[in-house]
């Protein structure tokens, strides 16, 4: 146990440097994916959507980001096996959130669409199964995790596909479609407000010392989405027709969504905090539980407060920094993006994701949101859709797992060759 | 450093906007011939040179956004609507301007006498024409507007009807050229007979204009049916 007591500072104070270099790549580039279908259907500005992500992952990261952690911290590989070696696991740690950060670095400088998610969990896999042993890993849950990332897509698809095809038969296909989005927004609004806000009370308000049962979520909930709903009303009251419709309307009938849209990227923003905050703290949370107890592999330690604040913290730097240029990027790009059918796949994305996390399975928010506006795409909603993408996102899919695995391989012997073992 | 996000690169350019400029090149080479066999009456051959000169630049603008959709239609584009569809509906378009480079070319070429008596309905019979490639023109502005909508049953109701009223304009259109065929038969015997065998290969082709807008509009019902 000597090693983890005589570097215990230098381990600590180097996990929470890689953490957080995780969580501003997360924010530089994952965040801006989440917001760009907002920003690209000109419901928000830059700025506004910099602002709305700012508050709203933070909120996401803090509120309903506990599960995903302790997954990424505790659920892939199993630590009972490490009792004798904990020094192991804080080197394995560190080197997944090194070798996840530069992996999105160099793949974020070349352009390709990898996913946090998918270079944390290869990293994890990696030090474990070939650094300590092939059963050192849960594999139950890491097939688990793998299943979670084909089935988020395609669940987020078809909710989307539906949520398109009732606004066109409760809106477009209507007499008057203002007044019929006028009323069915609300409605939108609502179900968003209410699957967040159960989900969060359910799952997540237990990591923040709330324990409050199921039948008191349902109402609590009930009252959220209301408020939410509420104020949704007051802003939707602003949206006047205007005049000159010689568009069917269909000017009009998008502002509405406009509306809509910007309650959807706060949603977007949450889900993404709540789900990819934990790729940054979770091996963080894993190194800090064991060098605190004095090198105990401690299961059952409760998770610092302060951990989730700086996996939210270091993702707003990263946005503030630099993900902002990439927002410029996509709301530049995108021109063929309306916010009738933007909100169809932010909305199913949201849901997806928050569902996820509130199942503790770390899915790739991106990848949700390109199944959501895909399903939109199968439901005769977008403009055009460029499928040569699904490729490329299957392509990084494959290379993102033993990348981020031979990474983190190299960096845990190299750190175990630093540091010794006791 | 991120040079092209995801999100860029998934959403492609949609080809509707550049069909809508071909559309609206296709219209405005079919409405440069109004006022092109008004300077034919006037024998204004200086005029009508530049004039013609115009309708061949028109019409190559529009062969070069034929070219781009063209190129800008990969299989791998995923759109509402089928891709071979909008590659058909783009080379029925192109037909307009290139029969309009016909008449232009052949009637300045052979500086084409009009007898007297067929000038007031010879023009009626191009503004018939030419109405309806206006029409199949405004019919290709609705299709953002049917995309955007998701094909709402509005707008699906609107190209119908606007289908109807480009039929009507293209029998506007055939009417008048019975008309003056008929009245030309009266004056054949007269004139010189090479130039009655062009005036009727050029009342043929006015024709074509007008059949060609609609075909236009017929394969529009093709793109957004399902």
């Amino acid at each position: 146990m000597g090693v983890i007591e005589e570097y215990s500072t230098v381990l600590l104070a180097l996990s929470i440097i890689f953490g957080f270099f995780m969580a501003w790549g997360v924010g530089a580039n994952d965040v801006a994916n989440a917001m760009g279908t907002s920003v690209g259907a000109k419901a928000i500005t830059i700025k506004q959507a910099i602002i709305i992500a700012m508050i709203f992952e933070f909120a996401g990261a803090y509120l309903a980001g506990g599960e995903v952690t302790s997954t990424i911290r505790k659920g892939i590989i199993d630590p009972e096996l490490l009792g004798d070696q904990p020094e192991l696991l804080v080197y394995g740690m560190m080197s997944a959130l090194l070798a996840a950060g530069i992996w999105l670095f160099i793949a974020t400088t070349f352009g390709w669409p990898v996913s946090t998610t998918h270079s944390i969990v290869g990293a994890i896999v990696g030090f474990a199964s070939v650094g300590i042993s092939v059963d050192a890993v849960n594999w139950g849950k890491v097939g688990e995790i793998v299943s979670s990332w084909v089935i988020s897509p395609v669940l987020a698809g078809t909710m989307s596909f539906l949520l398109y095809m009732s606004v066109r038969k409760f809106i477009f296909n209507t007499a008057d479609p203002f007044q019929s989005a006028k009323r069915a927004v609300p409605v939108y609004i609502f179900m968003m407000g209410y699957v967040i806000s159960m989900v969060t009370m359910v799952k997540g308000l237990k990591h923040v010392g709330l324990d409050i049962s199921f039948q008191q979520s349902l109402m609590y909930s009930f009252g959220t989405a209301g408020l939410i709903t509420l104020l949704g009303l007051i802003a939707l009251t602003r949206i006047k027709r205007v005049i000159e419709s010689s568009h069917y309307d269909l000017i009009n009938v998008e502002r509405i969504f406009g509306v809509l849209m910007v309650f959807t990227a706060c949603a977007m923003a949450f889900a993404h905090g709540s789900n990819d905050v934990a790729n940054a703290i979770g091996p963080l949370a894993a190194v800090h539980s064991i060098v605190s107890s004095g090198g105990v592999v401690a299961q059952e330690a409760r998770m610092p407060h302060w951990l989730l604040l700086l996996g939210g913290g270091g993702i707003v730097a990263g946005l503030a920094l630099y993900g902002y240029r990439v927002m410029r990027t996509i709301g530049t790009q995108i021109t063929e993006l309306t916010p009738s059918s933007g909100f169809a796949a932010e909305l199913a994305a949201a849901s997806t994701v928050v569902v996820a996390s509130a199942y503790s399975l770390p899915v790739s928010t991106t990848h949700t949101l390109v199944g959501g506006v895909l399903g939109v795409g199968l439901a005769r909603g977008m403009a055009a859709l460029n499928l040569r993408m699904i490729g490329t996102i299957f392509v990084s899919w494959m290379v993102t797992l033993p990348a981020g695995a031979f990474l983190s391989i190299i960096f845990f012997f190299l750190f175990k060759f630093i540091f010794g073992t006791g | 450093m991120p040079r092209s996000p995801i999100f860029s690169k998934l959403f492609g350019r949609s080809p509707v906007s550049s069909l809508q400029a071909h559309m609206a090149k296709a219209a405005e080479c079919a409405a440069a011939l109004d006022t092109y066999f008004e300077l034919l009456f006037q024998e204004n051959w200086n005029e009508l040179a530049n004039q013609y000169q115009e309708i061949c630049d028109i019409e190559e603008q529009a062969d070069e956004l034929k070219r781009e959709i063209r190129l800008n239609l990969p299989r791998s584009l995923f759109l509402p609507v089928s891709r071979s569809d909008l590659l058909e509906l783009v080379r029925v378009q192109d037909e307009i301007p290139n029969r309009v480079k016909d008449i232009a070319g052949i009637v300045l070429g052979r500086k084409m006498q009009i007898p007297e008596p067929l000038r007031a309905s010879f023009l009626e019979f191009v503004g018939a024409s030419v109405n309806a490639t206006q029409k199949s023109r405004s019919m290709l502005e609705m299709l953002d507007q049917l995309i955007d909508s998701g094909f709402g049953t509005h707008q699906i109701d609107r190209i119908e009807t606007m289908i109807v009223e480009l039929g009507e304009l293209e029998t506007a259109s055939d009417v008048k050229q019975i008309e003056i065929r008929s009245a030309l038969f009266e004056l054949e015997k007269d004139m010189n007979p090479v130039d009655v065998m062009f005036l009727y290969r050029v009342l043929e082709w006015i024709g074509d204009v007008a059949d060609h807008a609609q075909t236009v509009g017929n394969r529009m019902l093709y793109v957004i049916a399902r």
